[in-house]
């Protein structure tokens, strides 16, 4: 079937999937159900990410093309997307660190699986992901590093948010190049994530499921 | 009578480059004085431990040990990074300091946090260093960006040179603002015409920007007397640094810096092959770097670090088609030209060992970061020599007690009949001291093969 946006975006045909979306588009259609299939297709690559079947590239290049769908959808639509979310994740590069490849996956990746996510970017304030934690009531908080510098701006940031008594409402993941268990009973956080797919995992686990 | 250089075959030159090793020299051609008996007898116990384990063909007299630190030995001294980058002598200092505490086989030199204000004068801005971004306690970091546009493939391809001088360059540093107006070099011809390839060098920017090279060669040279300095000290004492240089995968050298992370993988998409082409056109420039550095500096160990060929970056088909084909041709070519190639497998790579197995025997030493090491040495282990495991949080959290058992892991496992040498995983900032010192002196202790 030519007109499948869903399985189009799956398979990464990023001219045919804008082709389809421009034809349905044209068509009148609901822009609201264009936005779901797309959605729908992103969520499968996520699943082939987890099965291994997909890489890095793969989810890049389909967050690229759900971006372009996105783009031209955006001016028909009426009113914002309602999606029911599973939950509320805050995200960042912890202090010191400005790398944000591996945590911009992540974003991606929660994303797509249905959670609201606030991404606070690279080298963030502890006190940042306190304020973010009160403001949004967010139950999780997912931690990104690369370097070693990361692992004490990691147990910094836990420590802030016991300290503002905020420990126990959140759970912390953490993440990133030379990140292990090791590290994570260093950090005080409840868990640690080799890639974007357990972020996801984790998060279900805790708040999803 | 000696064989010239060019008609010794890969091994006669590899064996060349370590009887080279094997007996230093000054700057000035002199033969480097050792400080003591004790001292040479180390300097060529070490040179003669790392060939053998690297060479696959004697097991050595115990397993080398090797430590490469990115920022610890500054921050171990107890200074910033920003004090490592910007006062020379004090970094030397400290690094000699790290090496005469910890006794190293082998060390890559005191080069890491390079010279602040160099690229102060050069304006740089692909990375965020101590002072310009970072806290001054912390490492230089990359700034990730599309250095080069996805319509620029026939630009780089048709003359990298120019495109690296007048795009690439000035959109890196600051500085160079002024090679964007000149003319390339191949327009200089004939007496007829030849004058207007000049005038641009007569326009205020060009000649700003002229300025800055200058200034900035000065305090490269700087910063580079004192580095070498350290090294030969570091020698006399007995302390070899067999680093000759470095270059890189051609896939991570247009994914890393030129395109980035994203850009390249829109391409391996959009247009896979003009990225093979560009592959190809830049493979042969590859192999010169390493070849050049290693004239330059005398050493045969050419640093590669991999980065986008780790194991959730590709698929193994990707990995095939863009990664490894010119990977592989940059280390044959270095190998032809006598020198190691030293990769350096970031992260994760056990998918990959059956695939980068398929390498010369005894000719190449790899850096072994996550992957397993076990696994490893059954695979490309049967042609290579491995550096590794022990890893950066290991040495940060653990005990040296966890350090000890793991080294005699190590040993027990890919240590088994030579072809490894003992060391870090990945390139560290922080760490326990006495972490590093039990990896350092136990393998020396147990490392000893009967
Ligand atoms: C690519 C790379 C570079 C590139 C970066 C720019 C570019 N355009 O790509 C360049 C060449 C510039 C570079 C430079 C340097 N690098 Co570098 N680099 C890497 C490399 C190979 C990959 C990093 C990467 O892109 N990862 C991509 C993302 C997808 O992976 P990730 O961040 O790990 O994220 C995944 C998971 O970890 C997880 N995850 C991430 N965050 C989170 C959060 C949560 C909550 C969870 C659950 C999961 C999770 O999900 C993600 C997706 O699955 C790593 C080694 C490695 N393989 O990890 C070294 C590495 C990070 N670099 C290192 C070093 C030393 C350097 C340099 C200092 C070298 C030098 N002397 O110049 C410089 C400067 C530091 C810097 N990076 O800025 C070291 C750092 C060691 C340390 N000190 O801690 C590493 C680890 C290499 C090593 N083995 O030694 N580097």
């Amino acid at each position: 079937m030519a007109k499948d946006l869903v399985n189009t975006l799956a398979d990464l045909k990023e001219k045919e999937a804008l082709g389809i979306v421009q034809e349905r588009l044209s068509a009148g259609e609901d822009p609201l159900r264009i936005l779901d299939d797309a959605r729908r297709g992103v969520e499968i690559v996520g699943k082939r990410f987890s099965d291994e079947e997909y890489f890095i590239p793969d989810l890049v290049y389909s967050g690229e093309i759900l971006k372009q769908i996105t783009d031209m959808v955006k001016p028909k639509l009426t009113k914002a997307a309602e999606v029911k979310r599973l939950g509320k994740v805050i995200v960042g590069t912890v202090a010191g660190d400005i790398h944000d490849i591996g945590k911009d996956i992540v974003v991606f990746m929660l994303d797509v699986n249905g959670f609201e996510v606030f991404d606070l970017g690279i080298d963030v304030p502890v006190q940042k992901f306190v304020d973010k934690i009160k403001e949004t009531g967010s139950g999780v908080v997912g931690l990104s590093g690369f370097l070693t510098l990361a692992f004490q701006s990691m147990k910094d940031t836990v420590g802030a948010i016991e300290k503002a008594g905020l420990r126990n409402e959140v759970k912390i993941m953490i993440g990133g190049g030379q990140i292990d268990d090791q590290v994570r009973s260093f950090t005080g956080a409840d868990a640690y994530g080799k890639d974007a797919m357990d972020a996801v995992k984790l998060a279900k686990g805790w708040i999803g499921g | 009578m000696e064989k010239k250089w060019q008609e010794m075959t890969a091994d006669e030159k590899q064996e060349a480059q370590f009887q080279k090793l094997l007996s230093p020299k000054l700057p000035d051609g002199k033969d480097l004085p050792f400080q003591s008996p004790e001292a040479e007898a180390n300097y060529k116990a070490a040179i003669t431990r790392i060939k053998d384990a690297i060479q696959l063909k004697k097991t050595p007299d115990r397993v080398p040990v090797t430590i490469l630190p990115s920022m610890f030995p500054f921050t171990h001294a107890g200074m910033t990074v920003q004090e490592a980058m910007y006062d020379y002598d004090r970094c030397a200092l400290a690094f000699k300091k790290f090496i005469l505490e910890f006794k190293p086989d082998m060390h890559i030199g005191a080069a890491a946090p390079g010279p602040g204000k160099f690229f102060e004068i050069l304006d740089y801005k692909l990375y965020s260093w101590p002072g310009h971004g970072v806290a001054p306690e912390h490492s230089y970091q990359c700034n990730e960006g599309e250095y080069m546009k996805a319509e620029e493939y026939d630009l780089l391809l048709m003359d990298p040179s120019f495109f690296f001088r007048n795009f690439y360059l000035p959109r890196v540093f600051g500085a160079l603002q002024g090679f964007q107006m000149l003319p390339p070099l191949t327009g200089i011809l004939e007496m007829y015409g030849v004058a207007f390839n000049f005038i641009p060098y007569a326009l205020p920017p060009v000649q700003a920007t002229y300025k800055a090279l200058f200034e900035a060669g000065a305090e490269a040279l700087k910063w580079a007397m004192v580095m070498g300095g350290s090294n030969g000290e570091l020698a006399s004492l007995g302390f070899p640094n067999i680093l000759g240089g470095f270059t890189k995968a051609p896939f991570d050298t247009i994914g890393d810096t030129l395109r980035g992370t994203k850009g390249i993988i829109m391409d391996m998409y959009r247009q896979p092959d003009k990225l093979l082409q560009a592959l190809e056109a830049i493979t042969p420039i590859m192999i010169g770097m390493g070849l050049g550095a290693a004239q330059q500096t005398g050493n045969p160990l050419i640093f590669i670090p991999l980065h986008k060929g780790a194991d959730s970056f590709l698929s193994d088909a990707q990995f095939k088609k863009f990664y490894w084909p010119t990977l592989k041709q940059v280390m044959l070519g270095l190998i032809e030209g006598g020198c190691i190639p030293f990769p350096a497998l970031e992260g994760h790579w056990g998918s990959r060992l059956k695939v980068i197995q398929d390498i010369p025997k005894g000719k190449t030493v790899w850096m072994v970061d996550q992957t397993d090491m076990v696994k490893a040495k059954e695979t490309l282990g049967k042609n290579a020599c491995l550096i590794g495991n022990v890893s950066s949080s290991m040495l940060n959290l653990g005990t040296p007690d966890d350090v000890k058992a793991y080294c005699k892991k190590l040993i027990d496992t890919a240590g088994k009949g030579g072809g490894f040498i003992m060391g870090n995983g990945a390139f560290f900032d922080e760490a326990k001291p006495e972490n590093v010192k039990a990896m350092s002196d136990f393998t020396k202790e147990y490392g000893v093969y009967k």
